[in-house]
């Protein structure tokens, strides 16, 4: 077993794992925290995206260890103070999802895309999601979904 | 799934790493883990130490040295798509990385863990053998070797690297106002090319083509330079794009197919850089 | 007090997405029970292997291992085999398919142990170490080789064709050979894989003390799998409850009842502990259903002008090693519609289903009608090159002509209602058809390199499924009803118990809207509960887009019912004649006088406390209906897509999709819209991309994600929809369904378009997925290059293993 320390959404969070247990179900297993979904076991899905250290990753492919003293964002973390982050409040008026479980990857996968470019074309957006796949929505309101959270965003900048 | 049992150590200097793979007999490098984390969990690889460098900072670098630019091995695909110096002086090799995997896998994958893979299938690897770039290796008691990238593939999944060896930098030269092309062919944005051309406009020195997934191991285009070199234009060139060639035949494509593809890509790609 | 405003036909923001979007979704994984331990499989890595000894003795001894179990450890644990509830003909041969297979492993992936362990990780390692003495048997793949019985699956069945359905035939036959043409064709349709994003996943636990279980799966039918796994488990309906809580898609993968579901019962059991089991992807491709698999010939009779006459197709269906829920009944729900949207006056479809050693096939999105679209479609427009027609008009004169009222087609069953080319019509002009072709011209005379094709497909679906009786003349062992529960509730809420069971498809925010309009409430008042066969216990699930036809049909009727209900009471309080109120809006008031009124809700009040009821009123405000359709439904469209072909490389770019379907009234045009964007999307990947492709010895190549090609958004394109609306007549609400209706009429569409633009090459035919390699040897045969050859050096070396999307 190995000790572990992780800031999840902010908080100091430690255990003991193995070291092959991997990020995904050191979040889910270890801390309870199930909002984060495992869809493949190549690195394809893209539904377990999380943050660590701000960025997107897919953490069915990064081990608890290599998170050991880091930062890690899950979607449990993205609402702040009982109020929708805007990603997810777009992607609830553009229907931007339907069964729900690739969609805590997709948001995390664009919250971390519109930080490095705030304002997107749709082909900027559809191609920061060439690894997420999801079934159901044909990624249309997906896309329409993160451009308008885009512009929701860059409206409250401005 | 989830791998098999390991041992792990993390590691704060090259030196640390090299003792500790000297000191197994069965361990493997943890860089960014995104070549070794997926067969390790399909129980395809099952090594009983892994040695993790991912914070040894000091291999996390890109900067100018004189004609070359110098890239430490553990610097990320991100880091490589977005690095301002690369830009400027060898913006093929940021362009390549930008197109490895998808963002988060760019997030965390290495420049270094890439290469030492040695998967004839990656894009990096062909673009530091068109460009006749160096690798800085790195092993017991400090030594270091520079090997060509062109001699550094030596077959499938086989690096010229010891069992104790670290790739420690990738040194790649400056190219200057030189044009270049890297085209890469698959069939969703995620994957790996089904065919790859990099390729770099004569500008003194001849024309330089390199190939993804068409052999072994990136495969130098050497019928195309020559004719380039023999005044040929990029469309007759192109036609020996395949010589030497032995591509696989996979779920993906035939091998039949990569040859013409390749042909098709190689010309495409010398007009892109003779253009740029 | 009511409220004037209505929701149905309103885009109303969906009730389950909040839980979604905050990352608390109830799917399957997320739950544990206290106690509980973990099983894994231990599967066959051969297609064909005779099961020799096992040893388990390494794997019990291995840390945190509860126990480990064969096929003949388990034996006593089953009432029956795995359920199979479609047996479609008197004489049809049907394969025995126990939770573990003792004698053979019939498939890359048939199980033959189970592992029990502590954890995730020590069930998997231990599963590697159970050691199986396999002998392995030669495998067959092939479906007219499997014909053949050179190889046989099952031995006491004596061969692999075990079932020969025909429809019949309508009309007159005499047409395929005297019609001035004949055009014949052959349509390969590969396995696919569904890949609902969530994995299947089951925990199972037990009241050992009452006999009771608990199943909580990743299921669209809980109650289906109640009455067959009971049997199959040797427990008693009434002691099982099964939960489907959130679940992450289905596509038909989740229509089924899997051995795992049997055998985390029968641990929970036989341990007393609470047992799960989550599948990883890579067991996905294997355990889980896959679909189509199918090969067809097909004639279609035309005259010169190119007036369809008539279609008659026989197929090949790939039932795989074993029949699964409903197996041979998929290529029979395809067999009522091969006659699409058209005027025929000839019909004929039969299909002989075979055995090979592959994963079960059964429903993938659409079942069968997907197949007889793409089969159709296809053909018409060879049939329009063969006679050097535009296919648009070739359509345009074979269409039925409208009709607002059933009328029997020439297949034998009652089409609903129709407007064919109302919606053929307005697809067109959203796509600008004539343009198009104006552009295609210019680019063919300039040789362009990228050449543009435009892809139609007109499409009728048979869904709603379905009126008991029909169901019952086609040998299916249950009924086509559905039902539902309605309890108004004092405190001015609505609970909905509702016998479908959605997984993504927004039933939560449709049945609220028809019930708040009724009602006189909010959707946010209405609590829709389903998916819990002790919380809503009459039902029959979610598939073939049957939910809103009849689901939310008994909906309306236990609505009905709340409102006669209410009359009553809301005379007696107002002391007036029932004839002398009016409802509106969820309020009676009496006529001529709107102030002396009672809403549905204040009702609710007094017909709970019961203080003051007429006499013989049976307290409380609620009502359960169940509704058997007299029909089925039946939407239709017209797609078109257009495509730009790369004729150096073969690669295919998708410029614009355009939809046009009818699905009758519309409860929620966003999810609808939704349901006809996820559907499209899944049919352009069958078109362009997936395939489930094994080798000669029955090992599936495309073994995970990165091999099997599932098109992200970097893929897509995005798409342009509209409708037309014909309201059914087969039930009160005029509604007909959408669930499918994109991934059957999309295939064809690309893949047409696909061929066009590059037809003038002489191109005719090419196979799904019209992969670049497809298109550019199709290209190489057509203009006598080198391409069509198939003497390729090298051979298949295969992939090394390469086990992510990326690279380090």
């Amino acid at each position: 077993m190995t000790h572990v320390s992780v800031t999840v959404n902010g908080e100091l969070r430690e255990a003991d794992v193995e070291p092959r247990t991997l990020l995904v179900y050191f979040l889910r297993e270890s801390l309870g925290l199930t909002g984060t979904n495992v869809g493949c076991d190549t690195t394809s899905c893209g539904a377990c995206t999380v943050h660590l250290d701000g960025e997107s990753v897919k953490s069915c492919n990064v081990l608890a260890v290599q998170a050991d003293g880091r930062e890690v964002g899950t979607i449990e973390g993205m609402a702040s103070n009982g109020e929708m982050h805007p990603l997810q409040d777009a992607f609830h008026r553009n229907h931007g999802l339907q069964c729900g479980y690739c969609t805590p990857g997709m948001l995390m996968a664009a919250a971390s895309y519109l930080k490095e470019n705030p304002d997107p074309t749709e082909e900027q957006v559809r191609e920061s999601l060439e690894g997420n796949l999801c079934r159901c929505t044909g990624y249309h309101n997906i896309v329409k979904s993160i451009l308008d959270a885009a512009s929701q965003m860059s409206g409250a900048r401005a | 799934m989830i791998p098999a049992p390991f041992e792990y150590v993390r590691v704060g200097t090259v030196d640390d790493a090299i003792q500790a793979l000297s000191d197994s007999g069965d361990a493997k490098i943890l860089a960014g883990g995104h070549s070794l984390l997926p067969l390790m969990r399909l129980r395809l690889a099952r090594p009983a130490l892994l040695v993790d460098i991912g914070r040894i900072d000091a291999l996390r670098y890109v900067r100018e040295d004189g004609d070359h630019v110098a890239i430490g091995a553990l610097t990320r695909h991100h880091d490589v798509a977005n690095d301002d110096v690369l830009q400027r002086h060898c913006p093929i090799v940021p362009y390549a990385a930008s197109l490895i995997g998808d963002p988060q896998v760019r997030h965390v994958g290495t420049i270094g863990g890439s290469i030492s893979h040695s998967d004839p299938a990656s894009d990096m690897p062909t673009v530091l053998v068109a460009l006749g770039a160096d690798l800085v290796v790195a092993g017991q008691g400090g030594a270091t070797r520079t090997v060509p990238a062109g001699d550094f593939f030596k077959g499938l999944f086989e690096p010229d690297l010891a069992t104790n060896e670290v790739l420690s930098e990738i040194r790649v030269p400056k190219t200057g106002d030189r044009g270049w092309s890297y085209v890469k062919f698959n069939r969703r944005a995620q994957d790996w090319a089904l065919v790859g051309v990099a390729a770099l406009a004569a500008n003194g020195s001849g024309a330089s083509v390199a190939l993804t997934n068409m052999s072994d191991r990136p495969l130098r285009a050497s019928g195309v330079e020559e004719a380039l070199s023999g005044g040929a234009d990029a469309a007759a060139a192109a036609e020996r794009a395949a010589e030497g060639s032995s591509p696989p035949s996979d779920a993906f494509a035939s091998g039949e197919y990569r040859r013409e593809l390749a042909k098709v890509l190689v010309r495409r790609a010398l007009e892109e850089a003779n253009a740029r | 007090m009511a409220v004037a405003e209505r929701y149905v036909g309103k885009p109303v923001l969906r009730k389950e997405d909040p839980e979604m979007l905050a990352g608390q979704a109830r799917f399957t994984e997320n739950l544990s029970a206290p106690g509980m331990v973990w099983m894994s499989v231990v599967r066959s890595p051969f297609a064909h292997a005779r099961v020799g000894a096992i040893d388990t003795s390494a794997a019990e001894g291995m840390d945190g291992v509860v126990a480990v179990f064969t096929a003949a450890d388990l034996e006593s644990e089953w009432g029956g085999p795995l359920p199979f509830v479609w047996p479609i003909t008197e004489d049809i041969k049907v394969p025995v398919h126990w939770p573990l297979t003792k004698d053979k492993a019939r498939f890359q992936g048939d199980g033959v142990a189970v592992v029990v362990a502590e954890t995730r990780g020590q069930a998997e390692d231990a599963a590697e170490a159970v050691k199986v003495d396999w002998e392995p048997l030669d495998a067959v793949l092939d479906l007219e080789e499997a014909a053949k019985d050179g190889v046989v699956v099952h031995e006491d069945l004596g061969t692999n064709v075990v079932v020969h359905w025909s429809h019949g035939g309508g009309g007159d036959q005499s047409l395929f050979d005297t019609a001035d043409v004949i055009v014949k064709e052959r349509y390969l349709g590969p396995r696919l894989i569904p890949n609902a994003i969530e994995p299947r996943a089951c925990l199972a636990q037990s009241v050992p003390a009452m006999g009771e279980f608990t199943l909580i799966t990743t299921t669209q039918i809980p109650h289906i799998a109640r009455v067959t796994l009971g049997g199959t488990c040797n427990i008693p309906e009434s002691k099982l409850r099964i939960i489907a809580p959130d679940v992450g898609g289905g596509f038909g993968s989740k229509l089924n009842v899997y051995a795992e579901e049997a055998l985390v019962l029968a641990l929970a059991r036989r341990l007393q502990r609470p047992v799960k089991w989550v599948e990883t992807r890579s067991e996905n491709y294997l355990a889980t259903i896959h679909g189509r698999g199918v090969l067809h010939d097909v004639e279609v009779a035309a005259t010169n002008e190119g007036k369809i006459l008539g279609f008659r197709v026989k197929e090949l269906a790939d039932m795989g090693a074993y029949y699964q829920l409903l197996t041979p009944g998929i290529p029979e729900l395809g067999g009522w519609v091969y006659m699409g949207p058209y005027d025929v006056q000839a019909y004929w479809y039969e299909f002989t289903g075979i055995v090979t050693n592959a994963t079960p096939t059964d429903a993938y999105r659409g079942a069968g009608r997907p197949e007889a679209t793409y089969v159709l479609e296809r053909a018409v427009d060879a049939l329009a090159r063969r006679i050097g027609k535009d296919p648009a008009e070739v359509r345009r004169m074979s269409l039925m002509a409208p009709f607002a009222e059933a009328k029997t087609s020439i297949m034998g069953l009652n089409l609903d209602s129709g407007n064919y080319p109302a919606a053929f019509e307005r697809a067109l002009e959203l796509a600008g058809y004539e343009e198009l072709r104006k552009e295609q011209r210019a680019r063919r005379e300039s040789g362009d390199g990228r050449q543009l094709g435009i892809g139609i497909s007109s499409y009728i679906e048979m869904c709603g499924l379905a009126p008991s009786n029909i169901l019952g003349a086609l040998r299916y062992a249950a009924g086509g009803w559905d039902a539902c529960a309605v309890q108004c509730l004092p405190d001015g809420k609505v609970v909905l118990k509702i016998g479908t069971s959605p997984h993504g498809q927004g039933h939560v925010t449709t049945w609220a809207q028809i019930a708040s309009d009724t009602l006189g409430v909010t959707p946010d008042d209405v609590e829709v509960l389903h998916g819990d066969t002790s919380v809503a216990p009459l039902g029959m699930d979610t598939y073939g887009s049957r939910s809103v036809s009849v689901g939310a049909t008994a909906l309306h009727l236990a609505l009905e019912k709340i409102k006669d209900k209410a009359r009553v009471l809301a005379a007696h309080e107002l002391e007036v004649a029932e004839d002398d109120l009016e409802f509106e809006a969820g309020s009676f008031h009496v006529k001529g006088a709107p102030d002396r009124a009672r809403t549905i809700m204040d009702l609710a009040v007094s017909a709970w406390h019961a203080h003051a009821l007429p006499a013989g009123f049976e307290p409380n405000l609620e009502a359960t209906a169940v509704w058997d359709p007299p029909n089925f439904t039946w939407p239709a469209g017209t797609h078109v897509c257009i495509v730009e072909v790369d004729t150096e490389t073969g690669a295919t770019d998708i410029q614009r999709y355009v939809a046009v379907d009818d699905c009758g009234v519309v409860i929620n045009p966003m999810i609808v819209d939704g349901q006809v964007h996820g559907g499209v999307a899944q049919g352009i990947a069958e078109a362009l991309f997936e395939e489930a492709r094994y080798d000669e010895q029955g090992n599936l190549m495309t073994s995970s994600m990165t091999q099997y090609l599932i098109p992200a958004a970097s893929e897509m394109p995005s798409f342009e929809l509209d409708r037309t609306e014909t309201p059914s007549t087969t039930n009160p609400l005029g509604v007909k369904g959408i669930g499918e209706a994109g991934t059957i009429a999309s295939p064809p569409a690309v893949v047409n378009a696909v061929i066009d633009a590059v037809s003038h090459l002489g191109v005719t035919h090419i196979d799904k997925p019209a992969s670049p390699e497809r298109v550019w040897k199709a290209i190489q045969a057509a203009t006598g290059g080198s391409g069509g050859s198939r003497s390729e050096r090298g051979g298949a070396s295969g992939s090394p293993p390469r086990a992510s999307g990326g690279a380090s």
